[in-house]
């Protein structure tokens, strides 16, 4: 029985691999994301920070210097006009504008609290609000400073005597390839694994061949077996890819227990398969199969987490998340990369992937065995 | 009827295709070929899978430039002309071009539309075509749901839209059960009688011979052009039969092959069909030991003799392979059973009540129209389908209970779908031979057994589409028996083959079922048909009639006819039986 | 024409059928191809009820504006001031408090059941009445997931700022003066992110559907031996390609219509554009992302092929490099110069446009004009490699 298995193994991988193209399929896509979606974060940077000045005064000049040296914004460009403002926005030249009025250095020296106001694009607000958030850091520091500047010694005004300190846990500068890369190794390899699995069974029914497996001595228990295995092996090799890069070239320290991070791997793998094979079970045609593989795996992208925090979710969507294997895995890799997480609390993730494998391979089974009969 | 008239002619044609094996360099399709298509006669492509059929026809519709050489078509060049030649010839490729979602209907209006047929002789077209091919009835119905020998006839519709001076017919006899390609053959008949030219591609030999001419095509290479009476001619006197035999004839048919003076012989029926040698005297049938009453009749050479004969004989009768296997008892034990063995599909019921047996070392061969049954019943007794009632046992193992066990007794081959292509030759053996449960050093064995047998060793590293037919053929039958099983299932093996390798593939089998294996096989080849021992005819679900060839003919014999050809008794028995049903019906109400 | 020589009595009708033909064949393609693609179910799945689904998942998956988030306290100095600033905190509209020790908050970010706890340490309220010391609060995020650590950060930040004001306030002390921000939202004022995420996801739908449809038809009629039969019958590269674009087109831009449908009625994403603006550019963002499908349909002759690269070439970045979620702006500058060849990169803006600023003319017939250059070179590649031949 172990070596019908390990031929059915050895066919398929020989199959994937075989033909040039093939090969180019199962990395090339890998290697574009891989080098893409690093870059490609919710940071907001080098962007263009319009300033309207209506004020004649210092301070709004020393202002706008310490806005140019920020992060966030690479390019000040200065509006004169409303219709320069309207223009500005409109044409999306800068992602904000500032508009100082004309009595704001005035007011400031005068101790008053002048307003200054901020013009976001409505079709980028939350970028817009990120950078909104730099804005308001640079003007703390500069009251602050002013503040201390003002009161030399401090002692009498009290606020200057809390201080509230910031420390951001396992990713001290925020950087955000730390993010991406372990929620990667999530996300390529559910593409790989899906696409062996579900492709391939189609594949086989198209070209016939699939008849010829049915005709010999396998039972349908094997036949799985011998799409599950190599599925594995490919995606989990496409995962140890990534985490190599992660590791080697993008320089995320993991802190975890590689173990761990193997183990629930394949886990996450064989709720994956099961996906597989239940789509694979119920399409006859690689046309249906690719349907159905893109109609799972586009809503659980969207669904895991990744691009959106599943906590903003209402509240029945969040329950059907439950069943996307992706949403648990990605806290998984993240978390045993950053966190070096513990066995338990990497079970309370893991249980829910039995629970979902479970089900997929029970319905898949049910359904090969009854298109067989 | 028109004078005939030259209307194609290709000069020194040759036709290179960039060569997939080896980068930057090309591949001959075609070799120099020079011919004529006239008019109001069916001009006959013939010529075995790959041999530049498809090539030559595509050069001629304009879908191919050659690569040296002209062709002319009408008096005009495919390719410069090429909005005149479209509007002036006819064309169906193979799959027959049909839109599957698209009614006949629509297929037609399509047609039409795209080549200009307007007005009144739209109507006219239409009407004219719809009777001709008898699918008024069915022009609302989907293509995709018409029958194969329905299809077929669409296809030849739209083709003639137009009214082409030239039909290009692309092997439209593929896949077709013999009661439709013999309607079709006659209506293209009366269009060739009308004044068109045809040109009918085909891989069926016994088609060729009803062609008032022939273009033989072996290897890109025109072996010959003429009358294919011209080519019977050359065998004439040489063809003979060996009748009323004693003993067995597939074991003579092997003696009988070994001799020098023997250039070519197969089975049929109860008899032997040899070719013998130019000038070659007569066998002498008590070396051959032919029984005391077996007697040497002349019989008319066909076609396929003549085609044998110009590639200089058959493949020999000895079977290498089966010098490896090793014997089964001939026990005479029934080894398939089918037991009232029925399937449904929803209100359709695919097999009625079917039952059969055979016994070990029997060739038992399916036959039937297209949606017949036939491979319903060929797929619950291989295990692929389950029986909605009854049982298909095979060794004894009931298929529904002891699946696992009974598929290890199988050997399964089937010439569309056999082998991975994904995988390279040896590949392909060391998994199937691996599936079937052999390891380690008896897997390594058997593996290099098959390879030196079959001669695949320069093929190793390839993949199996990229082999010569033969080659594929025997890689097919090699992953099928490696695991010695004792019956072998074959789903029309020899579709598309050229008659050489045919042959060499019956010789296998028959050096097979001599070692005690049994064969289950189906096939639309009457050729095929006549190996079998034993035949079931199948025809609307139920098993019209079970008998060796020559009782099947026997039952078929008619005063007019009285010695059918197989052709004709499965022709004759389909028809009486759907009259039989219908008189029921009608009885009925 | 020596064929006119040979017969000049049909001279007549071969012009009629070489010169006029060319509509009538052209529809009697386009309708041959609509009435396959609407006998196919699959078809009707991928125009309009895969879109439709998206829309919904878009809508309601990818909320940018951080509503809530879950956060900790640590309470080690239970004083008056370290009170009040927890009451200020749970009164914040976007944080939900839990209590709990250090430890159980240390676990809890380790298990994800918060974001982040903020430490009120235990001398808080004594240092903070003992001058020339410094009365700390700590805040720790989980920094696994950096924009979520900044949410926290911020609403921290600005639950302490109100205390501090709040305090001032009570003890009358002066404040250093404060520069107020007023942030104006132009086009969508609530800031919701949902009101330009739903319009760019139609985006993202009608790339994958567009190039989907098209990557398929091509290569189907080379599977299926039809293209053989058509290319023997007079029919032109043209007609050939247009029959491909046009009904796809139609069945395209409904779906897209339905598409701002839903978003518009269902979704309750405020539309402010005009409808012809709308159709000028769907137009032409349609063709590009058809003439993509097709030209990859064309070169690949093998529906598997054909789909799988649509896949890579069309949704993967349409999703990540057109600006729909991601700051184009904010990229590195190679990439920002990638994501300029990308016909959804213009759609997105000019959709989003359409959707809450209206007709901006000048933005969206810029649009438009790179999208006519892409359409361009898609299907004029499409028609550069479409064969009239099986061997050219």
């Amino acid at each position: 029985m172990f070596h019908r298995i390990y031929t059915l193994i050895i066919k398929e991988l020989q199959t994937l691999l075989r033909d040039p193209e093939g090969r180019r399929f199962l990395i090339l896509p890998v290697l574009m994301q891989l080098c893409l979606f690093p870059f490609v974060t919710m940071e907001v940077k080098h962007n263009t920070l319009g300033i309207m000045n209506q004020d004649d005064g210092p301070l709004s000049v020393e202002l706008i210097q310490r806005f140019a040296t920020a992060k966030a914004f690479e390019n000040v460009v200065s509006i004169k006009s409303e219709a320069e403002l309207k223009e500005t926005v409109e044409m999306q030249k800068a992602l904000l504008v500032l508009r100082f009025p004309s009595d704001f250095s005035r007011a400031l020296e005068s101790g008053k609290s002048p307003v200054l106001q901020v013009i976001l694009d409505g079709r980028r607000s939350t970028t817009g609000q990120i950078a909104m958030g730099y804005v308001a850091d640079i003007l703390q520091a500069y009251s602050l400073e002013r503040a201390e500047a003002l009161v030399p010694g401090a002692t009498g005004a009290s606020p200057l005597r809390t201080s509230l300190v910031v420390r951001h846990w396992f990713n001290p500068n925020l950087d955000f390839t730390w993010y991406i890369l372990p929620s990667l190794v999530a996300i390529i390899t559910t593409i790989g694994a899906l696409i062996v699995t579900s492709l391939s069974i189609a594949r086989e029914r198209e070209q016939g061949t699939f008849d010829q497996l049915l005709v010999s001595p396998l039972t349908p228990g094997m036949i799985m077996l011998g799409k599950a295995i190599p599925a594995l092996i490919i995606s989990m090799s496409q995962a140890s890819i990534i985490l190599l890069a992660a590791i080697f070239v993008y320089r995320v320290p993991f802190s975890g227990n590689l173990f761990l991070m193997y183990g629930s791997m394949f886990f996450y793998m064989v709720s994956l398969v099961g996906f597989g094979l239940f789509i694979s079970s119920i399409c006859s045609s690689q046309q249906q199969a690719f349907l159905g593989t893109f109609s799972f795996m586009m809503p659980a992208m969207l669904l895991s987490g990744y691009s959106a925090p599943i906590d903003n979710m209402p509240q029945w969507l969040q329950t059907i998340t439950w069943f996307n294997p992706l949403r648990h895995f990605i806290v998984i890799s993240k978390d045993v990369f950053l966190k070096n997480i513990d066995f338990f609390t990497v079970l309370e993730h893991v249980w829910p992937l039995w629970v979902i494998a479970a089900i997929t391979l029970t319905g898949a089974s049910i359904i090969f065995r009854f298109r067989l009969g | 009827m028109s004078a005939q008239k030259v209307v194609i002619t290709l000069d020194k044609v040759v036709k290179e295709f960039p060569d997939p094996a080896d980068k930057g360099k090309t591949k001959a399709a075609l070799h120099e070929i020079t011919a004529k298509v006239r008019t109001g006669v069916i001009t006959g492509l013939v010529g075995p899978d790959g041999a530049g059929k498809t090539t030559m026809i595509r050069l001629m519709g304009g879908l191919l430039e050659a690569t040296k050489g002209t062709v002319r078509v009408l008096d005009m060049d495919p390719i410069k002309d090429s909005s005149g030649l479209r509007q002036a010839i006819g064309y169906m490729p193979q799959k027959f071009g049909l839109y599957e979602d698209l009614s006949v209907q629509e297929n037609l209006n399509l047609y039409a539309d795209l080549r200009g047929v307007l007005g009144k002789e739209r109507e006219e077209s239409f009407g004219r075509l719809l009777e001709f091919t008898s699918l008024q009835r069915f022009t609302d119905r989907r293509a995709g749901r018409l029958s194969g020998g329905m299809k077929q006839k669409l296809g030849l519709a739209c083709a003639l839209l137009g009214q082409p001076k030239v039909l290009l017919l692309d092997e439209p006899g593929v896949g077709v059960d013999p009661i439709s390609r013999r309607e079709l053959w006659k209506m293209v008949e009366d269009l060739a009688k009308s004044g068109l030219a045809v040109l009918w591609s085909t891989a069926y030999l016994d088609e060729a011979e009803l062609c008032d001419e022939v273009l033989l095509l072996n290897e890109g290479k025109l072996l010959f052009d003429g009358s294919p009476k011209e080519l019977t001619g050359r065998v004439k006197e040489r063809c003979m039969h060996i009748r009323n035999i004693e003993g067995n004839r597939r074991q003579l048919l092997t003696r009988a092959l070994n001799r020098p003076e023997v250039m070519d012989g197969v089975i049929q029926g109860r008899n032997v069909r040899i070719l013998l040698k130019e000038g070659a005297k007569k066998p002498d049938l008590a070396e051959l030991e032919a029984g005391p009453k077996a007697e040497l009749a002349s019989v008319t050479p066909h076609f396929e003799d003549g085609f044998i004969d110009i590639l200089g004989g058959g493949p020999g009768g000895h079977s290498v392979l089966a010098e490896q296997l090793e014997a089964l008892p001939l026990d005479g034990a029934v080894v398939i059973e089918a037991e009232h063995l029925t399937k449904k599909f929803g209100d359709f019921t695919a097999t009625d009540d079917v039952t059969f047996k055979v016994t070990r070392g029997e060739i038992f061969g399916l036959l039937g129209p297209n949606g017949a049954g036939k491979s319903t019943t060929f797929k619950m007794m291989c295990g692929l389908l389950t029986p909605t009632s009854g049982t298909a046992k095979v060794t004894g193992y009931d298929l529904k209970r002891s699946a696992s066990k009974a598929r290890q007794q199988l050997g399964y081959m089937a010439q569309k779908f056999s082998l991975y292509s994904t995988l390279s030759v040896r590949q392909n053996l060391n998994f199937f031979s691996g599936v079937y449960g052999l390891y380690g050093a008896k897997q390594k064995k058997t593996v290099e057994e098959m390879i030196d047998v079959f001669g695949l060793k320069p093929f190793l590293e390839a993949a199996p589409d990229t082999l010569p037919l033969g080659y594929r053929q025997r890689l097919a039958l090699a992953c099928a028996v490696m695991h010695e099983p004792a019956i072998l299932f074959l789903d029309e093996p020899t579709s598309g083959v050229d008659p050489v390798t045919r042959r060499e593939f019956w010789t296998h089998i028959n050096g097979i079922v001599e070692k005690g294996v049994t064969v289950m096989v189906t096939t639309h080849f009457m050729d095929e048909a006549e190996y079998c021992d034993r035949i079931g005819l199948v025809s609307q679900g139920q098993l019209i009639a079970t008998g060796t060839p020559d009782d099947l003919k026997e039952m078929a014999a008619t005063k007019e006819n009285e010695d059918p050809t197989m052709e004709d008794a499965f022709i004759s028995l389909v028809q009486q039986h759907a009259e039989k049903t219908k008189g029921a019906a009608k009885a009925k109400e | 024409m020596e064929k006119e020589k040979l017969k000049p009595e049909s001279e007549k009708t071969l012009r009629e059928r070489f010169g006029a033909g060319f509509l009538r064949r052209l529809w009697a393609l386009s309708y041959k191809e609509s009435l396959q693609t609407l006998r196919d179910p699959s078809s009707i799945l991928v125009a309009f009820i895969l879109p439709v689904l998206l829309i919904f998942i878009f809508g309601f998956a990818i909320n940018l504006d951080s509503t809530r988030i879950r956060m900790g306290l640590v309470m080690e100095d239970m004083g008056p001031e370290a009170q009040r600033f927890a009451a200020s905190l749970q009164g914040s509209p976007y944080l939900s408090i839990v209590r709990g020790t250090r430890k159980e908050m240390e676990q809890a970010v380790m298990e994800e059941k918060v974001r982040g706890f903020i430490v009120i340490m235990h001398d808080f309220s004594r240092k903070l009445d003992r001058p020339g010391e410094m009365a700390a609060m700590q805040v720790i995020t989980d920094g696994t997931e950096p924009n979520i650590a900044v949410f926290v950060e911020n609403y921290s930040r600005g639950a302490w700022q109100t205390w501090l004001g709040q305090r001032a306030l009570a003890r009358g002390e002066k404040m250093p003066p404060d520069i107020q921000l007023e942030p104006r939202y132009w086009f969508n004022p609530a800031a919701e992110s949902r009101n330009y995420i739903i319009p760019g996801s139609i985006t993202i739908i009608m790339t994958v559907v567009g190039a989907l449809f098209t990557s398929l038809v091509v290569a189907r009629e080379w599977e299926r031996g039809t293209m053989e039969a058509l290319l023997a019958t007079p029919v032109t590269r043209t007609e050939l390609l247009l029959s491909k674009l046009l009904p796809y087109y139609v069945l395209g831009i409904s779906s897209l219509l339905l598409c701002v449908a839903v978003a518009t009625f269902i979704l309750k994403v405020p539309f402010r554009g005009s409808i012809p603006m709308l159709l000028v550019v769907s137009t032409f963002f349609l063709f590009s992302a058809l003439g993509l499908g097709l030209l990859l349909s064309t070169l690949l002759r093998n529906q598997f092929n054909a789909a799988q690269a649509a896949l890579n070439a069309g949704f993967l970045p349409a999703m990540m490099l057109s600006g729909f979620i991601y700051e184009i702006s904010s990229m590195p500058h190679l990439l920002q110069y990638i994501t300029c060849l990308l016909p959804a990169r213009y759609f997105v803006t000019s959709i989003q446009t359409l959707f809450q600023a209206g007709d901006i003319h000048r933005l969206l017939w810029r649009d438009v004009f790179f999208l006519m250059l892409s359409s361009a070179f898609f299907i004029g590649l499409t028609a550069y490699h479409t064969k009239r031949r099986l061997d050219d």
